[in-house]
């Protein structure tokens, strides 16, 4: 079984897969039109510091996403290496 | 014929309006620059259209009120013009097969085409067109490429033929980039590196320090440098010559002679004392305002359009999160720092009634104009950073203290930010200027009436002893709370009108520097000038506003006489 974090604590530069989102419908919405929607490859830019914003690089664009937001988004990383 | 230019936030579309209708809408490379619709017109094949410049909205199902504006808006248009980030199509292709649902004649813009090259993405435009069933072409928007074919295509916009299941509607995008977009692999641009380490706390925070520090010297040396070489001899020597003769040949006194030219000093106008509306008036606004103006909306509007703000955006939000707003709030904060009026409409960015109230209040109390900052440099500017910096850290650590008791005494939810955070991009000179012109353009025309009819009111107190009045009556306050003589009161009572002003009323007072800063920051804070307090009405309702006007009597009342208290410590 492939290790389930919460998109908070995924390390900077490291790539991961969106696995589920544990979120009611409006989150879930404003999340997927910015990219960040099950079944997407994201990249950790900058990690959460002190309880801030963490931001991914979806595609071609980065997206920063509240620390409350970020914690409801599981993702499964990728191997080291990548 | 209706034309909407509708798209995702931050693609340009802005950009593309003032191209089509050669307008001056303000533009920046931030989401949510637009926050009401803007209209336009535009010949199109020899009939006139009106082009409606539409919010950014990432889908038709509305998350916030920029988006719920934007659907109301696809009703009421014939031709939708849908302009999506060449750089970004599958996110942009989700509004567009959302308004290809709605049945309207559309056609797609690829914007920013130029930078799909170094992105390493390359789009099958022709193919684009054939599956959705509607005209495609690339545009530039800030520099214009592509923006003449635009106008000739849209004519011949379509219904899309294109048919799918709207809940496989991501599905569907994953098909179309598929067969229209080829990505190549290419290596991180030197832009790229730099916007992802501005974003992380490490070096981030450094690059901001560096950010604001630069920022501050380069308008404090462009605004000293257009005072000193530009503005400042253009007053002593043309403009004093002919308001002497103007002086001379009113008979050198009386009511109208008062007014215009005010009083001659030694028999000479000093332009700081004299208080006419020819020569104080004009001197304030022109002489000791504009030029910071000048400065501070060249480095604004660079910042802005680089991109910037948003990541100072993310940087700051762990810190505005304690303040009640999220990170998005420097905006207004920021826009505030030149005019409080266009920081106030920008309030509308935060999604929350305590967004929204918190923001206001925090900006109309503890955020000075550069009108005022500009005439705090000239008043105290004689005792440098003894007297300049208690007045910014008195601001600032009010703006903290403030926020944060109003974040627990507000009720409300705090949004949490949900933020694109566009590239790096190389502002355009020739857009940029124009920029900065139409903001000091807009300065010029909304402080003018206001600084002169302050001047005006001024010489009416003055002469009529209201002054002197009122200050008896308040002197409990204005002598005993903050220390300052009574004739101060004339400087607070015309500081509800404009700040600038205010401040010039104080020079012929010759305070002492503890007068000096605690003068400065109670003028900062007491009340908005009567142009912010009119559009915070709009924004806040009466019922908000009266609440924050009393929060700002009060915080300048404490904040003031404990400044009082403090400094005569020393």
């Amino acid at each position: 079984m492939p290790e389930r974090i919460t998109l908070t604590v995924l390390v900077s530069g490291r790539r991961a897969t969106v696995v589920e989102i544990q979120a009611g419908q409006g989150l879930i919405r404003r999340l997927g039109s910015l990219g960040i929607r099950v079944g997407q490859r994201i990249k950790m830019v900058s990690r959460s510091f002190m309880r801030g914003p963490v931001t991914v690089k979806v595609g071609n664009s980065r997206v920063a996403v509240g620390f409350g937001a970020a914690s409801r988004v599981i993702v499964e990383p990728e191997g080291e290496g990548k | 014929m209706k034309v909407l230019l509708m798209g995702n936030p931050n693609v340009g579309k802005s950009a593309v309006f003032n191209r089509l209708t050669g307008a001056s809408v303000i533009t920046a490379n931030y989401p949510g620059t637009t926050v009401e619709f803007t209209k336009g017109r535009v010949k199109i094949a020899k009939e006139d259209a009106e082009i409606i410049d539409v919010p950014g909205t990432y889908t038709l199902e509305p998350t916030c009120r920029a988006e719920e504006i934007a659907v109301k808006m696809i009703d009421e248009g014939d031709i939708v013009v849908n302009i999506v980030d060449a750089t970004n199509l599958e996110r942009s292709l989700n509004l567009t097969l959302q308004l290809v649902k709605r049945g309207k004649p559309m056609l797609v813009a690829l914007n920013f085409w130029d930078e799909t090259k170094h992105t390493g993405v390359q789009i099958d435009v022709q193919k684009l067109e054939e599956i959705l069933g509607v005209p495609c072409l690339p545009t530039v928007a800030v520099t214009g490429v592509g923006i003449k074919a635009l106008i000739e295509k849209i004519p011949g916009a379509k219904v899309s033929s294109y048919d799918f299941e709207d809940a496989e509607r991501w599905h569907e995008i994953g098909k179309i980039v598929e067969s229209v977009q080829r990505v190549s692999h290419r290596h991180h641009t030197f832009l790229e590196r730099l916007g992802d380490a501005s974003i992380k706390p490490f070096p981030g925070i450094l690059i901001t320090l560096g950010v604001v520090v630069g920022a501050f010297e380069v308008v404090r040396q462009i605004g000293e440098a257009l005072i000193g070489y530009v503005f400042e001899p253009l007053f002593e020597n043309v403009w004093a010559p002919i308001m002497l003769k103007l002086s001379a040949a009113l008979g050198g006194e009386g009511f109208i002679h008062d007014i215009l030219i005010g009083r001659l000093i030694g028999g000479n106008i000093d332009f700081r004392e004299s208080f006419g509306l020819l020569t104080t008036g004009l001197y304030v606004e022109f002489a000791a305002v504009l030029p910071y103006v000048i400065a501070f909306y060249l480095v604004l509007s660079i910042l802005e359009d680089c991109g910037y703000l948003p990541r100072l955006a993310v940087l700051a939000d762990t810190l505005m999160h304690r303040l009640g707003l999220h990170g998005m709030a420097i905006v207004p904060m920021i826009l505030g720092l030149g005019c409080n009026v266009p920081g106030s409409f920008a309030i509308r960015i935060m999604e929350s009634r305590k967004g929204k109230f918190i923001a206001a209040t925090l900006m109309a109390i503890c955020v000075p104009c550069m009108a005022l900052i500009a005439m705090i440099f000239g008043l105290a500017g004689e005792y440098g950073a003894a007297a300049l910096v208690p007045i910014f850290a008195a601001l600032f650590v009010t703006w903290i203290v403030l926020g944060m008791i109003m974040n627990r005494f507000v009720k409300g939810e705090i949004p949490e930010i949900l933020l694109d955070v566009p590239p790096y991009r190389i502002p355009y000179l020739k857009g940029l200027l124009k920029k900065v012109w139409m903001r000091i353009f807009w300065f010029l025309k909304e402080a003018m009436p206001w600084v002169l009819f302050g001047v005006f009111l001024a010489n009416i107190f003055y002469s009529l002893g209201v002054i002197s009045f009122i200050g008896r009556i308040v002197s409990p306050v204005i002598a005993g709370l903050f220390g300052l003589p009574p004739e101060a009161a004339g400087g607070l009572m015309v500081g509800f009108l404009r700040k600038d002003v205010a401040v010039g009323m104080l020079a012929p007072l010759h305070l002492t520097m503890r007068q000096i800063i605690v003068a400065c920051v109670v003028l900062a804070m007491y009340f908005p000038c009567v142009a912010t307090f009119a559009v915070l009405l709009k924004e806040l309702g009466f019922v908000d506003l009266l609440k924050a006007t009393a929060i700002m009597i009060i915080s300048a009342l404490v904040v003031g006489g404990l400044l009082n208290l403090i400094l005569s410590l020393f």
